[in-house]
C-alpha cells in the first residue's frame, strides 16, 4: 500500500504537475484583474487629462479662477462651480459633524443593547437610499420648507449680526448653496456614523472601564479615552464624509439653483461642479464639453486627495490595531 | 441607600454637579441626533409612499414612457434599469473577485497587493461622477453615440472596486487550516481557492455583489453621459436606453403634474427595492460584530 501510493507520488512529481495549467491561467487572470484596479485609476486620471487639455491651453492655468461661465461667448472659468462645490461641503461638514458625533456617541455610549442593530440598520438603510431621492426630496419638501420657514428666520436673526449675517442675506428662494449643503450633511451623516461606530469600538475595554471606574461619567469618558484613542479614525472618517460630499452630484443638482454668479449669501443660489456636469454635459460640445471635463479633472484632484489621505489614515489605525 | 447617598452628592457638591449636567447636556444632544436621522429616513420613506402610492398600478409596468399630457408608464425605463444593471453587474462580479483573490490568495503582504487595495479602497468612495466621465471619453466620445453598453460598463466599474473590498474582506476571514489541510490532500492551488477559500466565503461575496447591485440600481448621474435616456422601448444595447433614475431625474424636474406623479412612482420603485435588497443582502452576511 505504502510504496504504491509513494511511487505514484513520485511519478507525478517527476512529470507534469497536476493543475498546473490550471495555476498558471487562474492565477495569471487574477493577477491581470488585480492590475487592472491599479490601471483603472490611471485610466480615469489621463481621460480626464486628455479630455481637460484644450479648455487649460485657451484658458490657462487661470480657467481655476476665472468667474465666467459664457456658452454664447464660449468663454469659461471653474471659479463659480469650484467655490460652490467648496461652500456646500463645508456647510455639509459643520452640520453633519456634530449630529455624526451625537449618533456615534449614542450607539456606542448610550444606546440599550436592544436597540444597537435596529438603529444602526436604519442609518444603514439612509446611506443606501439613492442620492436622487434625496434630490427630490429636497425640491419638493425642504426647499419650500426653507423658503417659507427657515430661510427668513435666519435672515431675520442671524442675518443681523455682524460679519456673519453677510453671509444670511437677500431674498428667501429656498433653493440654494445652504439647501444643498443642507441635503448633503443628510447624505453623508451615515457614511460618518457608521466609521466612527467601528472606529469607537476599536478602543479596549479595559481602558474605558478603567476610566467609568474612577468615576467618570459618560461624556467624560468619550471626551478624554474614547475619541483620544480613536482620533485618526475620527478624522479619517470625517475626511471621507468630505470626499463624499465633494463629489454628490443629484442631490445638490435639484436645490443648488444652477447660477454661476457667486454671491456674498449663502442662501443665494450658486452652481457645484457636480451640477454643471450633470446639467451641460450631455449637449456640450467643443470648447464647453472640454471645459466641463477641466471641471470634472479639478473634481478628480480634489476628491482624490481627500479621499487618499482619510484611507492613509484609516489604514494606518488598522495596521496598529489590526 | 446608595441612590440618596448619590443624590445628596449631587446636590451638595458643585463640581459633580457640574459634572452631571455637562454628561446629561451631551447624553440628551446625542439622542436628539439619532431621533434626528430615524426621524429623517422615516419622513423620506413616508413621503415616497405618501407621493408615489397613488400612481402605482399595473400600467406602471405595461406602458411606455408617455409624452406630457398623456397615459403612460415605466416599462421601457425599468427594463432599461433591470438590462444596464445586470450586464454591469456581470462585468464586475468575475472580475472583482479575481482582483480580490489576488489580494488575499497571491499577493498577501506583497508592496502591490497593498497599493492596489489603497487604489480600490479609493474608487470604492470615488465620485461616480467621475466614472461617467471617464466612460464617456473612452466609450462614448471614440463611438459617437450613447449607448447601453457605455451605461453598463460605467456601472459595472462602479460595482467593481465595492466587489473587490468585500471578497478581500471575506477571503481573509477563511482559515488557513483549511487552505493548509486542502494543500496536504495534495490539491492545486486554483482548486485549495475555488473549492475551499470561496466556498468558505460564499455568503459574504455574494453580500458584496447584492450590495453593489443596490449600489449601482440607483446611480443616476454616471448614466446621464453615458446610456442618455430614451423615450421609446427598445432592447438594443447600442443604442441610448432609457433607466429609471435617469427618467426620475428627467420627470421630476419638469413643469407637469403627470410626468412628476410618474417620477415619483418610479422614485418608490427603486427605493424600496434598493433597501429590501440591502436588507436581504445584510442577512446573508456573517456576523462578525455583537
Amino acid at each position: 500500500m505504502t510504496p504504491v501510493a509513494m511511487t505514484s507520488a513520485n511519478h507525478s512529481r517527476g512529470g507534469a504537475h497536476p493543475g498546473r495549467l490550471g495555476n498558471i491561467l487562474f492565477g495569471g487572470s487574477a493577477w491581470i484583474f488585480g492590475i487592472l484596479v491599479l490601471i483603472l485609476l490611471l485610466a480615469v486620471m489621463i481621460s480626464l487629462v486628455i479630455g481637460a487639455a484644450p479648455a487649460f491651453s485657451e484658458f490657462g492655468i487661470s480657467f481655476v479662477w476665472t468667474e465666467v461661465w459664457n456658452p454664447v461667448k464660449d468663454h469659461y472659468g471653474a471659479l463659480s462651480p469650484l467655490y460652490g462645490t467648496l461652500i456646500t461641503s463645508i456647510i455639509a461638514m459643520v452640520i453633519g459633524v456634530p449630529v455624526s458625533l451625537g449618533i456615534a456617541i449614542f450607539l456606542t455610549e448610550l444606546c440599550p443593547n436592544y436597540l444597537k442593530r435596529p438603529i444602526s440598520t436604519a442609518v444603514e438603510l439612509l446611506a443606501a437610499v439613492p442620492s436622487i431621492i434625496y434630490g427630490m426630496w429636497g425640491l419638493f419638501v425642504l426647499a419650500p420648507l426653507m423658503q417659507k420657514y427657515i430661510e427668513p428666520f435666519l435672515i431675520g436673526t442671524v442675518g443681523h449680526v455682524i460679519v456673519l449675517g453677510d453671509l444670511f442675506q437677500g431674498p428667501p428662494y429656498g433653493i440654494g448653496l445652504f439647501t444643498a449643503g443642507l441635503i448633503l450633511s443628510a447624505m453623508v451623516l451615515p457614511y460618518m456614523v457608521s466609521i466612527m461606530r467601528d472606529v469607537f469600538e476599536t478602543v479596549p475595554p479595559q481602558l474605558r472601564e478603567s476610566a467609568y471606574g474612577l468615576g467618570a461619567t459618560t461624556w467624560e469618558v468619550v471626551r478624554s479615552v474614547v475619541l483620544p484613542y480613536s482620533r485618526v479614525g475620527v478624522i479619517g472618517a470625517f475626511m471621507l464624509a468630505l470626499g463624499r460630499a465633494l463629489g454628490e452630484t443629484m442631490a445638490v443638482t435639484f436645490v443648488v439653483g444652477n447660477s454661476y454668479h457667486i454671491a456674498k449669501s449663502i442662501l443665494a443660489p450658486g452652481s457645484t461642479i457636480s451640477a454643471s456636469l450633470a446639467n451641460e454635459f450631455a449637449e456640450a460640445d467643443g470648447l464647453q464639453l472640454s471645459s466641463l471635463l477641466a471641471l470634472g479633472f479639478l473634481l478628480f484632484v480634489l476628491t482624490f486627495s481627500v479621499i487618499g489621505v482619510a484611507r492613509l489614515m484609516l489604514m494606518r489605525l488598522q495596521k496598529r490595531y489590526g | 441607600m446608595i441612590a440618596q447617598a448619590t443624590t445628596a452628592t449631587i446636590t451638595t457638591n458643585p463640581i459633580v454637579r457640574r459634572r452631571v449636567r455637562a454628561n446629561r447636556i451631551i447624553a440628551s444632544l446625542s439622542v436628539a441626533a439619532t431621533g434626528a436621522g430615524l426621524f429623517l429616513l422615516a419622513w423620506i420613506l413616508g413621503y415616497l409612499l405618501f407621493k408615489g402610492f397613488t400612481t402605482l398600478s399595473l400600467a406602471l409596468f405595461t406602458m411606455d414612457t408617455p409624452p406630457p399630457g398623456s397615459a403612460g408608464g415605466l416599462k421601457n425605463a425599468i427594463i432599461g434599469s433591470l438590462m444596464i444593471t445586470g450586464v454591469g453587474i456581470a462585468f464586475a462580479t468575475p472580475i472583482g473577485i479575481l482582483a480580490g483573490t489576488f489580494l488575499i490568495e497571491y499577493g498577501r503582504g506583497s508592496k502591490l497587493a497593498e497599493l492596489i487595495r489603497f487604489v480600490n479602497d479609493m474608487l470604492v468612495s470615488a465620485p461616480s461622477i467621475i466614472i461617467g466621465l471617464f466612460v464617456y471619453q473612452v466609450v462614448v466620445a471614440p463611438m459617437h453615440h450613447f449607448s447601453a453598453w457605455a451605461g453598463a460598463i460605467a456601472l459595472g466599474i462602479i460595482a467593481l472596486p465595492i466587489i473587490v473590498r468585500t471578497t478581500q474582506d471575506m477571503l481573509q476571514l477563511v482559515p488557513d487550516a483549511l487552505r493548509e489541510a486542502a494543500y496536504a490532500l495534495g490539491a492545486p492551488k486554483w482548486r485549495v481557492i475555488v473549492v475551499v477559500s470561496y466556498r468558505a466565503a460564499f455568503q459574504g461575496m455574494l453580500t458584496g455583489v447584492l450590495l453593489a447591485v443596490a449600489r449601482i440600481s440607483g446611480e443616476t448621474a454616471p448614466l446621464l453621459f453615458t446610456a442618455l435616456s430614451n423615450p421609446s422601448w427598445t432592447t438594443n444595447m447600442s443604442s441610448p436606453m432609457a433607466t429609471l433614475p435617469v427618467v426620475i431625474y428627467k420627470f421630476a424636474g419638469a413643469p407637469y403634474a403627470d410626468w412628476q406623479n410618474l417620477a415619483w412612482a418610479g422614485a418608490l420603485l427603486i427605493t424600496f427595492s434598493v433597501l429590501i435588497l440591502n436588507v436581504v443582502a445584510r442577512s446573508f452576511a456573517p456576523r462578525t460584530r455583537n
